[in-house]
């Protein structure tokens, strides 16, 4: 049976605009993806670990030294806006 | 072509047979009588390639070698950063992007006197196994131009196989360097996680991408992975021990060596020529002194499904980043919510924006426990499986791909049947292990076939044994008929 | 009904490493916008943390200074949502393993030792910085949103307290007390008008005697701790009203505005805020052995209260030491040398904190380049005690040494402030005053106390303001008294 999700939550969520035929037509497709996806949950032995890093890495940390920093007009320079050294957007940020 | 590998290529130079500038012109050339069929390439910078062949070129007469892969022109797919060359992951998000800054493969390639040629298409963003999810175009395989070369390094292969570049590199996230090596019939193969380091290839799934070479022998593949890979401090996952020697056991035969078929990577929706070229390989190995035994691996019937929670779910997050605010395509909006929403809407791809919203819902309030943090305990049981095997084996074989390259457009309207073509070659990226395509033969409509050798993690040079033996008795010929029939 | 208000802190610490949280860029305040930047902390495609093990050294320190407990192992998560000043629209940030857990601070409230609980400190990552352009200010937006990184990524300590708090005053001592924790540490300027340190505060009520929570509201831009008790103590006030007057506190976030003194309700949007914790795959986990630890707890310097607990049992009196533990580490320096050389603590103390404080201030000088050293004051205080000096010619004599004219003894010689105590001269002036004030005597006995301060004038005119009045006082009446 392919899953029903909220699909207009799920993009807002992933800030994608789409229209609403779009919504309908990957409500559909996910739907039996996550069907397929959903096998997962038919899994019978329980692993004794967690999946980690094959070679079993940590502290992975660095000294805390300086490295140069960009080139300002190199940054700005693929801005599709900037002012004053800075980027721009709209005035209303929105909401997290 | 004035070498038909990179070894050749490399003794050629150095007894001045020819030149680093002489074999890039070579590539141009050939990338010239081909791509508007092939379409490998989304940028050819034949001014840096030029520079950097001269370069070469100077170098090796005053007496500075560089390396196996000095003077060797190579290609690389477009989600790998190159400084000063557009770098778009074949999505028009990405448009006319220029990174500031060289991924450490490319630093190391650079300083191994390697000549870029260009950037390669790929299916966009590196999801999918055809290279038609790329924004610029698709490629066509070199073997048949009505068909596929796989993906989503499908530029890269095709363009080895062409021989438009010597060596290619490629990414592997589910399969991305194999899959597409199968179907064009050159050796491509996806080293350890963590030994390749990931800083400036831009991220699909960071758990499971590595960065690979694409070859047209398996030394060649070898040379190449021992150029690039080595721990890097700018990768948190990079690894810090020893590494392996890649090219130790290349001439060493396969005698003694046990070798599991996986009985899970047969049977429906394998077509006949492969599984009858993958049996026939497992017979002549045999032959050649390995013992062979049957394993099973159950958990690889769930391998896809754990891949299509958690692949999509680290990409969502990774692809977050493109918002129209510091780079790339800008789409305005009243508010910066419109903005960012306009931007992704109009500058992603179906297939990226199916995998964004899957992504987005496994890890979202509610549905986490059960769909990614299950394909997370999935994981760990292939982990596990994988460890139950190489206790009675030491290399893992099976068909790279269940097909031979498809047609254009067979499975573009059907998303669940192009992921299935990933199905052999998710489980070793699930576990961060290494494995390697090697072309054993064709089909009766001249498509070639791949064979998959699967290692444990670290195991390259057991790997590599093996696929130099499976190449030996193959006596694979790269003929891609797009050389024949060109002009 | 008796109402109880319910106060957790969040604390936000910027680090003081000298690079970023996880990449190279040095961490710095002010300067042009978006010069210290590079691919990671700009969310580039293709870029890679990598973590600053000198900022886990500094959560560990902070967390081993508020008792907690510090993780074996700890891993970092992604926090995803989307906001123009965070570039990767995730930010690293630590979910259900932070580096440090269970602790608590011990703070003094009106004389009673408070215990709030601390839940946990974890480490996460600073956004960028956003300012609004007004209306009619370019040609090019009139209106817009401009973006700086330069603050994207600086390590940044996220403490979080239980909801042990119960009062607005209390909350108040609970943030200071924090702030000189972290500061004594030397991790974080920890300066809250430079917004190196943060609050946000979780306020609710619930009946007295009442186990159950009530709803909580967050208020955030709190830029003071005067504005955090304020905020604290309006919303509590706020949200007893609503109650009482048959109404339901709402969850959410609200906004402290100083200038009206009034918290507003932030814009809630439905269904926001799902940040689909994951582990960070780009890193791995971090494992805290138990030498490491050692190793920090051994170099954690005097932190406040031990600090304070030492004065007091020195001799300081309480308020004192806290004023005295309050202050720069060179003037608290200044206290300790002057004790060593043999100053009286008690009065090394209050010299500090009352003149040296003041005349700094006035004069404008910071504790380090004070011309007084701990010998000196000594001398001083010495000085002050035996009645070489009076009480008021030692602030003169303090002034002296301040402005660098000199030693304690060469100022009071060169300003002539040294008094004259020795018993012989002054009782020979006594006896001469006493002498040609007759009535004065039997004035005195009859009752007049008064006559004493005119008798000690006397014989302050007649040493020329030299004489140690206290003394001088003493022999007078002693001769009196017959």
């Amino acid at each position: 049976m392919p899953i029903e999700i909220d699909i207009a939550h799920v993009a807002r969520l992933a800030r994608l605009g789409l229209t609403d035929e779009e919504l309908e037509s990957y409500k559909a497709q996910l739907g039996v993806i996550l069907e397929h996806a959903a096998r997962v949950q038919s899994l019978e032995v329980e692993p004794n670990v967690e999946a980690a890093h094959p070679l079993g890495l940590t502290n992975a940390f660095r000294d805390d030294d300086l490295r140069p920093s960009l080139d300002r007009d190199e940054v700005l320079g693929q801005a599709p806006e900037a002012i004053d050294g800075h980027f721009v957007v709209p005035p209303a940020m929105g909401t997290e | 072509m004035i070498a038909a590998s990179v070894s050749e290529a490399g003794r050629l130079l150095r007894t001045g047979e020819t030149s680093a500038q002489a074999l890039l012109e070579d590539a141009i050339d050939t990338a010239s009588r081909t791509e508007a069929q092939l379409h490998a390439f989304l940028t050819i910078d034949s001014d840096g390639a030029r520079e950097a062949a001269r370069q070469a070129d100077a170098d090796l007469a005053d007496g500075i070698d560089r390396g196996p892969l000095h003077g060797i022109p190579v290609a690389l797919k477009d989600n790998m950063c190159t400084r000063g060359v557009e770098t778009t992951a074949a999505s028009q998000i990405l448009a006319g992007y220029v990174p500031p800054y060289d991924a450490t493969v490319v630093t190391r390639l650079r300083s191994g006197g390697a000549v870029i040629v260009g950037k390669t298409n790929l299916d966009e963003f590196a999801m999918g196994s055809s290279t038609e999810n790329s924004a610029y175009g698709t490629t066509y395989n070199p073997w048949d131009l009505s068909r596929v070369p796989g993906g989503s390094s499908g530029g890269s292969a095709a363009s080895v196989a062409a021989g438009s570049s010597l060596l290619a590199f490629g990414s592997d996230t589910g399969g991305s360097i194999r899959q597409p090596a199968s179907l064009c019939g050159v050796v491509g193969m996806k080293p350890t996680y963590g030994t390749v380091s990931r800083y400036g290839l831009i991220a699909f799934a960071s758990s499971l991408d590595q960065i690979g070479p694409f070859a047209r022998t398996v030394e060649d593949s070898a040379l190449a992975l021992s150029s690039i890979w080595g721990y890097d401090p700018l990768d948190s996952t990079s690894y810090r021990g020893e590494y392996p020697n890649p090219m130790a056991g290349l001439d060493r035969g396969v005698d003694g060596l046990r070798i599991g078929v996986v009985t899970q990577l047969s049977g429906e929706g394998f077509e006949p020529a492969v599984e009858a070229a993958t049996t026939d390989m497992v017979a002549r190995l045999e032959k050649a002194g390995v013992e062979v035994i049957e394993v099973s691996l159950p958990t690889f019937d769930i391998a896809l499904s754990a891949y299509y929670l958690i692949a999509p779910a680290e990409a969502s997050s990774n692809l977050a980043r493109f918002d129209g605010i510091r780079y790339g395509l800008r789409v305005d909006g009243a508010t910066t919510e419109e903005l960012m929403a306009r931007t992704r809407a109009e500058g992603f791809g179906p297939e990226v924006t199916r995998r964004v919203l899957l992504g987005t819902y496994s890890l979202s309030a509610g549905y986490y426990d059960a769909f990614y943090g299950q394909a997370q305990r999935v994981r760990a049981a292939i982990q596990e499986d994988f460890a139950r095997a190489y206790e009675q084996v030491d290399v893992l074989v099976s068909p790279t791909s269940p097909t031979v390259a498809f047609e254009a457009g067979a499975r573009t309207s059907d998303p669940l049947a192009m992921y299935l073509s990933d199905i052999c070659n998710i489980p070793a990226n699930m576990a961060g292990h290494p494995a390697i395509s090697v072309p054993v033969g064709l089909d009766d409509a001249g498509l070639p076939i791949g064979f998959q050798v699967m290692a444990p993690a670290l195991g390259e040079e057991t790997m590599y044994q093996v696929a130099a033996e499976v190449e030996r008795l193959a006596g694979f010929e790269i003929s891609p008929s797009v050389l024949r029939g060109a002009a | 009904m008796s109402w109880e208000p319910v106060i957790g802190i969040e604390v936000h610490v910027e680090l003081m490493t000298d690079s970023k949280m996880f990449c190279g860029c040095a961490v710095a305040f002010g300067g042009e916008p978006n010069t210290r930047v590079c691919p990671t902390c700009l969310g580039l495609p293709g870029a890679l943390p990598v973590t600053n093990r000198a900022a886990i050294e500094s959560i560990m320190a902070i967390g081993l200074a508020l008792d907690c407990q510090v993780s074996d192992r700890s891993v970092f998560h992604r926090k995803n949502y989307f906001y123009a000043d965070l570039p990767k629209n995730y930010q690293i940030s630590q979910f259900d393993v932070p580096v440090c857990h269970d602790g608590h601070l011990d703070i003094d409230v009106d004389g009673e030792t408070r215990r709030i609980g601390i839940e946990r400190a974890h480490m996460e990552e600073d956004t960028g910085k956003s300012t609004h352009l007004g209306a009619g200010g370019r040609i090019h937006a009139a209106e817009g949103t401009l973006l700086d990184f330069n603050r994207s990524g600086v390590p940044l300590v996220e403490v979080v307290s239980r909801p042990d708090l119960r009062s607005a005053a209390e909350s108040r001592v609970y943030a200071q007390e924090l702030r000189s924790i972290v500061a004594e540490l030397g991790v974080s300027d920890a300066r809250l008008e430079e917004g190196s340190i943060r609050f946000d505060a979780n306020v609710s009520i619930r009946p007295e005697g009442e186990d159950e929570y009530g709803t909580k509201v967050e208020i955030k831009n709190m830029n003071s701790f005067r504005s955090l008790e304020r905020a604290i103590a309006f919303e509590i006030e706020r949200q007893i009203g609503v109650v009482e007057s048959g109404g339901q506190v709402i969850q959410e976030t609200r906004h402290w505005d100083e200038e009206t003194g009034v918290t507003h309700s932030m814009r809630v949007k439905e269904g926001s805020s799902d940040y689909r914790y994951f582990t960070e795959p780009d890193l791995v986990p971090m494992v805290m052995t138990p030498e490491w630890v050692a190793g920090i707890e051994e170099r954690l310097p005097e932190l406040p209260a031990d600090r304070r607990a030492r004065y007091g049992a020195q001799g300081v009196a309480e308020g004192t030491a806290g004023v005295l533990s309050a202050l720069d580490a060179d003037l608290r320096r200044l206290y300790d040398e002057a004790v060593l050389s043999g100053a009286p603590a008690r009065s090394a103390a209050n010299w500090i904190t009352g003149e040296v404080v003041a005349w700094l201030r006035k004069a404008q000088v910071e504790g380090r380049d004070a011309a007084l050293d701990g010998h000196a004051l000594a001398e001083l205080i010495e000085m002050a005690d035996d009645g070489s000096v009076s009480s008021s010619a030692a602030k003169e004599v303090l002034d002296g040494v301040l402005s660098g004219e000199g030693r304690p003894r060469e100022v009071a010689d060169t300003r002539d402030l040294l008094q004259v105590s020795d018993t012989g001269t002054l009782e020979a002036a006594v006896a001469e005053v006493l002498a040609a004030n007759p009535r004065a005597i039997d004035e005195f006995r009859a009752g007049e106390e008064k006559v004493v301060g005119f008798l000690v004038g006397q014989v302050m005119k007649a040493t020329e303001g030299r004489a140690d009045p206290r003394l001088v006082n003493e022999l007078i009446r002693e001769r009196m008294s017959g």
